[in-house]
């Protein structure tokens, strides 16, 4: 079964998803894991899929992009590329004033510890960055991170704070 | 206006609001201007107050002005208006989540000695305009501090809506945003409605 890793960004309009979903489940494309969200008036979707050959949805999606309003890529990946959990799940929260390098520097220091980023998105909103991480984390390793957390936070002028995942069960 | 009853473990030093108002202060609030995120004052935790000292009272006070020419506020924390200093105002009167709810009233030193049945909720705040988030909170919150103007210390014993505005208060003293307390990497909105 081809495994295929799809990306699709435009400026968003109504219909985006639709158009693009349409095109896959004409193929036989199973879309599995997504992300799709608008990121300032950008429209962008993640898409892992199964089924047909990259060239096929490619050549299927190519229409929609030669409006030149969207842009979109096909590769097959290798299936089965899910890593095992290296421990316990955290939440980074990482507020300041805008600057380069936040989250190249933060997640360096959650790399640098063994962490594992799972999930991350940034926001924008004046002049206040926010980026907020879910990663795992090595058993033993949350507390010294926090310190280093927080000394690579000050070098930035940011604040961060880092918290266990929420682990309700139901 | 008193909801729940005060009590507990150290219920005999610790009172209810009894008639507090904020016409207690007997000064005139002046209306200040909010400070938005990322000023440093937001992530400082603030300095113990005098309860009883004048600027404590006239901060108390202009909590109160601000909070009320501010639509949809319904708490407001001293360092919001640039003061680190652990004053607060809550109001959550008339708020369609709010159950127990005890009217105006400031607190100062505030800190939570209960804190159970968590649950989620989505919170926005005015020192940061353009986002929401969602938070987990107690929704069963015991709090004891210190009366502006005689210093009487006093206990509340709260639920939903103003146990979560409380906490959120309490976190701004702390030098704590909502922003730091969100469930996960997709927990904060673009805020799309503006009262």
């Amino acid at each position: 079964m081809n495994e295929l890793a799809i990306t699709v960004i435009g400026r968003d309009r109504p219909g985006i998803v639709a158009d693009v979903a349409e095109v896959l489940a004409r193929l036989g494309a199973n879309l599995t894991d997504s992300t799709m969200t608008r990121l300032r008036g950008h429209f962008a979707m993640t898409l892992i899929c199964t089924g047909p050959a990259a060239a096929e949805v490619e050549a299927a999606l190519a229409p929609l992009a030669a409006e030149g309003q969207l842009l979109a890529t096909v590769r097959a990946v290798t299936p089965d590329g899910e890593v095992p959990p290296v421990g316990e799940p955290y939440v980074m929260a990482v507020h300041g004033s805008d600057r380069m390098g936040i989250v190249a520097a933060m997640t360096r220091v959650l790399v640098d510890a063994g962490g594992n980023v799972t999930d991350l998105s940034t926001r924008l909103a004046g002049s206040l960055y926010v980026v907020l991480a879910e990663v795992e984390l090595p058993a033993g390793v949350a507390d010294t991170l926090v310190d280093r957390l927080h000394r690579t936070a000050a070098e930035l002028g940011v604040e961060v704070t880092l918290r266990p995942a929420d682990p309700d069960l139901l | 206006m008193t909801g729940a009853q005060e009590s507990g473990p150290d219920a005999e030093a610790y009172a209810g609001l009894g008639d507090w108002t904020p016409e207690s202060l007997v000064v005139p609030g002046e209306v200040r201007a909010v400070v938005s995120a990322p000023h440093p004052v937001l992530s400082r935790a603030a300095d113990e107050v005098d309860p009883t000292a004048k600027e404590t009272v006239q901060l108390a006070a202009d909590l109160v002005a601000t909070m009320r020419v501010s639509p949809g506020c319904v708490g407001l924390a001293a360092p919001q208006v640039g003061v680190g200093a652990r004053v607060f105002a809550v109001d959550v009167t008339g708020h369609p989540k709010a159950v127990t709810l005890h009217g105006t009233f400031v607190l100062c030193n505030a800190r939570v000695v209960e804190a159970t049945r968590w649950k989620a909720g989505r919170e926005g705040c005015m020192s940061v305009p353009d986002l929401t988030g969602d938070v987990k909170r107690a929704s069963r919150l015991v709090v004891e501090g210190d009366l502006p103007g005689t210093g009487k210390p006093v206990r509340l014993v709260t639920d939903g809506f103003e146990a979560r505005a409380l906490q959120h208060e309490i976190d701004h003293c702390a030098g704590l945003l909502f922003l730091d307390r969100v469930a996960g990497a997709h927990a904060v909105y673009q805020r799309k409605v503006y009262l």
